[in-house]
Order: structure tokens, then C-alpha cells, then sequence
């Protein structure tokens, strides 16, 4: 069951659904009814420029015609990369994009989801493959329209001594997954998941990710929040797995929402399953509104009420901005974050 | 200055002040003290306007001008300032920047300008190096991870940064040892003058020998019970409370 096999085949019963444990949050197969034409060849002369192109030394575009994109980090050297998914027209989009991060390569993926307000129906499969010593910095700014439906579903796979760290930001769309699955070798590597959902009106993002620790010496450090409002609805599933034999494993996860109004909502199932005897591994995971007590000190002090919600809402979002490495993109994640708070 | 009158107030339908009057003139620096449960913090939290505490008779005015009309906010730019009993965290907002934005929103609420970057950290340095408050503590997010005593000190510095007219500290000696308790007592004193008054509620006298008050008054039963000078807080610390709570 999955969204690329019912686009490629064009059977709904393909669609993953309530059914399957893993999307019973994200129902794809209740909503869509029919699935929408193949987009058709966008031209990419004269587009205008993505959020990160003005960062990266290599530019590539998913969108209609322009379905696959290869990127290949050679050994030792450095890139950055912007990679834009453009979804348009109302109709659907299937997109390949596959990664080689070569020995002690580096990678700065600056990538965005770009989606016009019709009902779109993209799906996009990455696949991340790190050589020993590679390390990869990953930014997804997700910025679906309303009407949009959008999955993408990452494949990373480590290799010893190497480092992924990922930092997803997102609004939402009508339906929204953003999937990432590491295969983790122990063996030094690291790896960095965060995420932070910012939903209104009715939108719904789903931040999913599984990762799998299979050797010894190997780190996880997974950090989420959420803002939502309106009638939109969060959701968060991690799920790590510490396989037998991968001892010394050090592994954190940590998931924070706030709720800002009474029918909006947030669904989350954090998940530790562990098999090996000698490990640090550690969960948080709180929902809850903004605390009255502060917003009362605050105002007392002289902020006025929506000052003071916007000042600790903002700190709240800012926590996972600030583990975003290279700092031009923090300063972009941060404004783009800032004006979803005000709007 | 302040002008409290026949001032009536409850908490979950339950009321807790019953008809309180009490003047402050500017300069004055009153005490209120009582036994637990009597209302004084309540009365803290009537006078800033924290949500949840009703008023159903009464007035309360600053200089004539009604304070309970007014939201929080609108409070504390006219110059009322509450030093908590529990200073509130306020995660990740370093306490520079809090203060910063609260001293701006009030100035904004007068139609002042806002002060400048230099001028705010010169000031800061200033208060900070009276309240012996390491500067680095101060650019990290304000009261978290901060211990009871810090946290009591930062109110001071905010106090002493925000320079407001009107100052109502609630138990600001609990959770003090002798050294801090000193040097915040120094921070109260050093606000002193003879256009700002103040109110120290306090459960223990022992406040009092540091901020030595104008007058002391007791508060029992939603009331204030009786009024005197020093020597009532010494004659509360050896008898006790139990005629005033009887009566009451």
C-alpha cells in the first residue's frame, strides 16, 4: 500500500489508509476518491526562485516532466544543494530523487515543497545513501496550499563514522506526511531528526519516522514540536529500534506540542523498542496549551496579551530552529516560522 | 498615591476580601502583614489584575485614576509592579530580552520612545552589578534552572530596570538566606523616594528590619484588622495573630 503505487497504477485501493497501522492517522485512501491526471511538463525557464537557491552552488527542480534527479556528492568534496518539488494544476506528481554522499563528502540538501492552491496529489521518494565519513545536512521547508496532498518518504541509509541531521519545518497541507527511515550502522555514526509543524485552519502534517539501530556505538538525537490552531491536526510518530547486539546505543527523543484552540489536534506515539541490553535511551513527549501562570507574569511586566503569547510561542518554535547548523538557513527558517506565528 | 476603598473580591465564587480600605501615599513604604489565607496575596493579584480574581465591590486607584478597569498590561506601563511571591519560568526568552520587550511595550503604552540597544545595556550593567547578578545569567532564558533566591533577585532587577511608580512585593523575603535577603533589601531601599510607594507583604517580621516600613497593617478576615507603626510587626512576631484572626 502506498501513494506511488496507486499514482503509477492509477487503482485507489492502492492508497494507504486507516487499515494500516502506520496511516491510520493520514488517511489517504478516504480522501481520495479518484486520483487527478499525470502533471503535465512544466517549463522551468523563467521560474522564479526558490526559497534556498540564493545558498546553493547546484539547483534542482521535481515537477511535472522533470520527475527524477540524481545528485552525487563525490568523495571529499562539498556541496550545496537546493532541491525544489514545485506542485501545480491540480495534478499528480511522482518524483525519484536519489543521493550519493561519497567517503568524507559533504552535503548541505536545502530542499522545499512548493505547492499552488489546487488539489495536487504529489508523492516523492528520496533516497539517501552515506559513505563512510559522509555527512549530510538536511532543511525541508514544506509549503503545501490548503487543497494540496503531499507525501514524501525518505530512505536514509548511514554508513560508519557518518552524520545525518535533518530538520523539517512545515505548515501543512490538505493531507501531508513527511516520512524519513534511517537504517543506522552504530559504529559512530550520528544522526539528528527534527521537526516542527506549524498548522492552521484545517491542515494536517504528519511527521513520521522510523529509525533502526543496528550496531554498537551509534547516536540518535530526535527533537519535535508543534503549534496548532484552528481545526488543524498534528501528528507525530518516531519509532526507534534497537536491535539485539547494538549495545551502547544512545538515543533521545523528544516531542512537544502546543494545542491553542479546543478543536484543533495533535496525535502522537512515540515508540522505544529495544533489544539490546546496554543502552541510554531516553522519551518526552507533553501536549498542553500555553501556560496561563507565564502569559500572567508577562503582561504584568507590561506586555500586552498577544505580545506575550507571540513572544512564547516563538521561543517555543525557536528551540528547533536553533539546532539548524548553518546559520543563513536558520535566519530563513526562523523568519519563514515567524510569519506563520502572525499570520 | 494608591487608594484602595471598601474593596471586595472572590476567588472560585468564594470571597476573599471583604471590604478592604487602605491608603498609600507616594513616599510611604507600608507593610501588610497576616496569617495565612487572610487574602494578601490575593489583594497582589486584584491590584495587577490577574484573571480569575473577581472584583464585586469597591475601587482601587493610582494617583485617582481607576486601576481596575485597566488590563494587566495596561497596569503595569502606569507603573504598578508586582514582585512575585513564585517568580514564573519563561522559556527561551533570555531575561535581557524579556525585559527589553517589557520596557518597551510600556513605554509604547506612554507614548515614549523606545530605548536604545546601548542605553538598555548600560542601564543593565548598571543594576546588575548592584544586585551583584552575574551579567551571563542574564542572557540565559529567564528564572529556568534558576534557584529561589536568583529568581527573587531577578524580580529586583527587574524592579530596579523597570522603575515603576508603584511597587507591591509579595513575600519576596521567602526562600531567601541572610546574604540575599541583604542584598535585595538594599535593591528594595535603593527605590525608595519620595514620588513612589510601596507595599511588602510579608508573613515574618523579619523582612522589616531590612525594609523598615511607615506604617504596618494587618490583614485578617478580608480586612485590614489594625494599623500602627513599627512596633506592631515586633508585637505580631511575640503574640502571634490569633486576636486578629479571632476577631476577624
Amino acid at each position: 500500500m502506498s501513494l506511488s503505487a496507486a499514482l503509477k497504477s492509477g487503482d485507489v485501493t492502492l492508497l494507504p489508509g486507516k487499515r494500516d497501522e502506520d496511516w491510520k492517522w493520514t488517511d489517504l485512501r478516504g480522501l481520495l476518491r479518484v486520483l487527478p491526471a499525470t502533471a503535465p511538463a512544466l517549463d522551468l525557464a523563467g521560474l522564479a526562485e526558490g526559497p534556498f537557491d540564493a545558498l546553493a552552488d547546484q539547483r534542482h527542480v521535481v515537477a511535472g516532466g522533470h520527475e527524477n534527479v540524481a545528485i552525487d556528492v563525490p568523495a571529499g568534496s562539498e556541496r550545496a544543494v537546493a532541491l525544489r518539488v514545485l506542485s501545480r494544476d491540480g495534478g499528480a506528481l511522482a518524483g525519484k530523487v536519489t543521493i550519493n554522499v561519497g567517503p568524507g563528502a559533504k552535503l548541505r540538501l536545502l530542499e522545499s515543497y512548493e505547492g499552488d492552491a489546487s488539489a495536487y496529489v504529489t508523492d516523492t521518494a528520496i533516497i539517501f545513501v552515506l559513505e563512510a565519513g559522509a555527512a549530510v545536512e538536511r532543511v525541508v521547508l514544506a509549503a503545501d496550499g490548503a487543497e494540496g496532498v503531499n507525501v514524501s518518504q525518505a530512505q536514509v541509509t548511514l554508513s560508519p563514522g557518518s552524520e545525518y541531521s535533518q530538520t523539517v519545518i512545515t505548515n501543512g497541507a490538505r493531507r501531508q506526511r513527511i516520512e524519513t527511515q534511517v537504517t543506522h550502522p552504530g559504529a559512530e555514526a550520528k544522526l539528528r531528526l527534527d521537526g516542527l509543524y506549524l498548522l492552521e485552519d484545517k491542515r494536517h502534517a504528519d511527521l513520521t519516522t522510523v529509525v533502526l539501530h543496528q550496531g554498537v556505538d551509534g547516536a540518535t538525537d530526535q527533537f519535535t514540536r508543534g503549534v496548532v490552531r484552528d481545526q488543524a491536526r498534528g501528528i507525530f510518530q518516531g519509532r526507534i529500534v534497537v536491535e539485539e547486539g547494538a549495545d551502547r546505543t544512545e538515543a533521545r527523543m523528544r516531542h512537544n506540542a502546543l494545542i491553542l484552540s479546543d478543536k484543533a489536534e495533535i496525535d502522537a506515539k512515540p515508540e522505544l523498542l529495544i533489544f539490546a541490553d546496554d543502552v541510554q535511551c531516553a522519551h518526552g513527549n507533553t501536549i498542553g496549551a500555553l501556560d496561563e501562570e507565564a502569559l500572567f507574569y508577562m503582561r504584568q511586566r507590561g506586555l500586552p496579551e498577544a505580545e506575550a503569547r507571540a513572544l512564547l510561542i516563538e521561543a517555543f518554535v525557536g528551540a528547533v530552529a536553533d539546532r539548524i547548523g548553518f546559520e543563513p538557513v536558520r535566519d530563513i527558517a526562523r523568519a519563514w516560522a515567524a510569519d506563520r506565528l502572525r499570520a | 498615591m494608591l487608594h484602595i476603598e471598601n474593596l471586595r473580591a472572590e476567588v472560585d465564587g468564594k470571597e476573599i476580601l471583604k471590604g478592604l480600605s487602605l491608603d498609600v501615599p507616594a513616599g510611604e513604604v507600608h507593610a501588610i502583614m497576616g496569617p495565612n489565607g487572610a487574602g494578601k496575596s490575593t489583594l497582589s493579584y486584584v491590584l495587577t489584575g490577574r484573571s480569575g480574581y473577581d472584583v464585586t465591590g469597591g475601587t482601587a486607584t493610582l494617583d485617582g485614576e481607576d486601576l481596575l478597569a485597566l488590563d494587566p498590561s495596561e497596569r503595569a506601563a502606569k507603573g504598578v509592579f508586582l514582585s512575585f511571591q513564585y517568580p514564573l519560568e519563561i522559556p527561551g526568552v533570555p531575561a535581557l530580552t524579556f525585559i527589553r520587550t517589557s520596557m518597551n511595550a510600556q513605554r509604547k503604552a506612554r507614548g515614549e520612545a523606545e530605548i536604545t540597544a546601548p542605553a538598555f545595556l548600560k542601564l543593565a550593567r548598571e543594576h546588575a552589578a548592584a544586585l551583584k547578578i552575574d551579567f551571563e545569567m542574564l542572557k540565559r532564558a529567564l528564572n529556568v534552572g534558576f534557584s529561589g533566591g536568583e529568581k527573587k533577585r531577578m524580580e529586583i532587577f527587574q524592579m530596579a530596570m523597570l522603575a515603576p511608580r508603584f511597587l507591591i512585593l509579595d513575600e519576596t523575603d521567602s526562600g531567601l538566606d541572610i546574604d540575599a535577603l541583604k542584598i535585595v533589601s538594599e535593591g528594595v531601599n535603593a527605590m525608595r523616594s519620595p514620588d513612589r510607594g510601596m507595599l511588602v507583604i510579608t508573613h515574618y517580621q523579619r523582612l522589616l528590619d531590612y525594609i523598615k516600613p511607615d506604617k504596618v497593617h494587618v490583614l485578617a478576615g478580608g480586612r485590614i484588622a489594625a494599623t500602627g507603626g513599627p512596633d506592631l510587626a515586633l508585637e505580631l512576631e511575640r503574640e502571634g495573630y490569633d486576636k486578629y484572626a479571632r476577631a476577624a
